[in-house]
């Protein structure tokens, strides 16, 4: 099945994909015969304008969505020849999300928002705990580890984000423009964050962003326009 | 278990419509338990009837008397093993709202044909001692605040029109739960004698208890009564005891048909509230369950996170109005002795917690299904 690839090797296959919406009769086409490799170890970001289909594409390559055509390929797994419950046991194990608006349950405290991706796992409660924590000391906030989202700040609800995104150790990280909801100085903590989760830990990270101050921060940028890419460029 | 916290945060964000919804199911509930309780009390007797017993009656009516010397004959039936005979007193304590049944009986015969009363071998001893002497179910002594040794008036309306005065000499217990100890039995000749007065009914009775001798015969035994006695002056009527108790309770009506459509409705009405308010809640958070979605909660999880939380939300409801019905139903009969068997069964009790609990798979269903089957793209880009 699944096998991590080394640093420097691909980890993500996008081969020859297209994605096409249908509205009524009507046929959208987000992506069309698009290819993108994405090693593992590199901290990689989409840019675009609106509906250039950045999202989409970090649909598929989290499995959240399947290609009208051609293939997926992410940690030695075709995407496209898993089922549905094969696909969610897939992303618990393998990927991490990290999305704009936070998209933190309102309804539970930091600490259990971090620890909903270890419920799938079949971890100890005392293990989970040591997780969260760890995952919390990362990103800062082992001080607000019982507090619902409400009352932390959006840097802050953002960061509790990418402790749920990392707590599993995840094989991919994709954030789906992480610093769009965010001012300039919470926007650089977390960009701070990813960077140092990126080149300290080694975490592969597939960013989304409209920002070229954030995207400066990858280490390789791509462009997206009609569906397809327009050029690469390594920093 | 370990997603307790996530159903239980999820009841919780809402919590006026929560507590609400809550409070609707807990009231239905509590009628369940008590219209549960009065249907006990009406056709209770059914149920805790004897097998072996029957009931002879005068084929006219319970009201028309049979004579006495009728046990006599009973006796030689073949099959009949014990016979008792009861009459209604209709007696009034101080008030005739304090209703409770008085019968004068023969105490020995009465004795060996209902077991299910208790009565102490001293009090026994001392009832069969005393001519005036009677003894009272638990209940009916607590009510009254009677104990051993009290002289009770009680006035009579049908016998003599006069105030009759009885020496409590025991207080009997029922051997089971429902068993009714709210009755008063009294020594027959003491009645029979003291009725002479009025030159009426003397020598005569309401009704007999056969005790059979093989419940499989009971029927036989039940049709030799009845040819033993045709064509006379008083012609008889013999059923099972569960058959009379049956008869009693039918009317007042179909009590299953009449409980069972009242619940029917106030179920309906709670389906409706529990399943709106879950639809609700489904659709507030379709951007949420999409996150779950997307961090590796396969669809048969969500699917069960919704249904757990609306089972628990019926469960919770539920088993606090049943625990209310419980505890209010414990406090007794409220007519003050017209449903002397008024009484929350355990099996209902059960059938109720059963109910809850398909309530909340039966308003849960259509939600969790379309958390099922949401997209997660599609999900996460309404949150």
């Amino acid at each position: 099945m699944s096998s991590s690839p080394s640093p420097g090797e691909p980890l993500v296959h996008v081969d020859n994909v297209d994605k096409v919406f249908h509205r009524g009769s009507e046929e959208i086409h987000i992506l069309s015969n698009l290819n993108l490799r994405v090693p593992a170890g590199e901290f990689l970001a989409l840019m675009g304008p609106s509906g250039s289909g950045k999202s989409t594409l970090l649909n598929l390559i989290g499995g959240l969505d399947r290609p009208t055509r051609g293939t997926v390929t992410v940690a030695g797994d075709r995407l496209d020849q898993l089922s549905d419950r094969q696909l969610a046991a897939w992303r618990a194990r393998h990927i991490g999300f990290v999305f704009q608006l936070y998209n933190l349950m309102p309804v539970l405290t930091a600490e259990h928002n971090v620890e909903l991706p270890l419920l799938l796992t079949p971890l100890t409660k005392a293990e989970r705990r040591r997780h969260v924590a760890t995952a919390l000391a990362m990103v800062g906030l082992s001080h607000r580890a019982t507090h619902y989202p409400r009352t932390l700040s959006g840097g802050e609800q953002q960061r509790v984000g990418i402790a749920r995104g990392i707590v599993t150790d995840p094989t991919l990280l994709l954030c789906d423009e992480p610093t769009g909801d965010l001012d300039r100085k919470a926007g650089d903590e977390i960009l701070n964050l990813l960077q140092a989760l990126n080149r300290e830990h080694g975490k592969t990270i597939v960013m989304v962003t409209h920002d070229p101050h954030a995207s400066a921060r990858a280490a390789r940028t791509v462009h997206l326009d009609k569906g397809q890419l327009s050029n690469g460029e390594v920093h | 278990m370990k997603f307790i916290h996530l159903v239980w945060g999820n009841l919780k964000r809402r919590k006026l419509r929560t507590s609400l919804t809550l409070l609707s199911i807990l009231v239905a509930f509590v009628l369940f338990g008590f219209l549960c309780a009065i249907k006990q009390a009406l056709v209770g007797g059914v149920a805790l009837a004897g097998a072996d017993r029957l009931i002879v009656r005068h084929k006219v009516s319970i009201i028309q008397l049979l004579p006495e010397t009728y046990q006599a004959r009973m006796e030689r039936i073949p099959g009949v093993a014990a016979v008792a005979h009861q009459t209604w007193f209709g007696g009034i304590y101080q008030d005739p709202k304090n209703f409770f049944m008085q019968c004068p009986v023969v105490p020995e015969q009465f004795m060996a044909i209902f077991p299910e009363f208790i009565l102490p071998p001293d009090q026994m001893k001392a009832w069969l001692a005393t001519r005036t002497g009677a003894i009272v179910g638990r209940k009916t002594a607590e009510r009254f605040h009677w104990k051993v040794g009290d002289k009770v008036p009680i006035l009579s309306p049908i016998w003599l029109r006069q105030t009759w005065e009885f020496d409590i000499v025991g207080i009997f217990d029922g051997a089971k739960k429902g068993t009714d100890t709210t009755s008063m039995f009294f020594r027959y000749d003491y009645f029979d004698e003291a009725r002479k007065a009025q030159n009426w009914g003397t020598g005569q009775v309401g009704w007999y208890t056969i005790k059979v001798k093989d419940p499989a015969q009971a029927a036989d035994v039940a049709r030799r009564i009845d040819e033993e006695f045709a064509n006379s002056p008083a012609e008889t009527k013999t059923e099972p005891e569960g058959a009379f108790a049956q008869g009693f309770a039918n009317q007042i009506g179909n009590i299953a048909l009449i409980v069972a459509g009242i619940l029917g409705a106030v179920f309906f009405t709670i389906l409706l509230v529990t399943g709106s308010t879950m639809s609700q809640a489904v659709r507030e958070r379709i951007g949420e369950l999409g996150v779950l979605k997307a961090i590796g909660f396969t669809n048969g999880q969500v699917l069960g996170l919704v249904l757990t939380e609306s089972c628990l939300l019926t469960m919770l409801g539920g088993g606090l109005g049943l625990g209310c019905a419980w505890v209010l139903t414990a406090q007794g009969d409220p007519t003050g002795g017209m449903l002397p068997m008024f009484f929350f069964p355990v099996r209902d009790l059960l059938l109720g917690l059963g109910l809850s609990l398909l309530l909340g798979i039966v308003t849960g269903i259509l939600p969790a299904q379309q958390a099922m089957r949401l997209r997660v793209s599609d999900a996460l880009r309404r949150m």
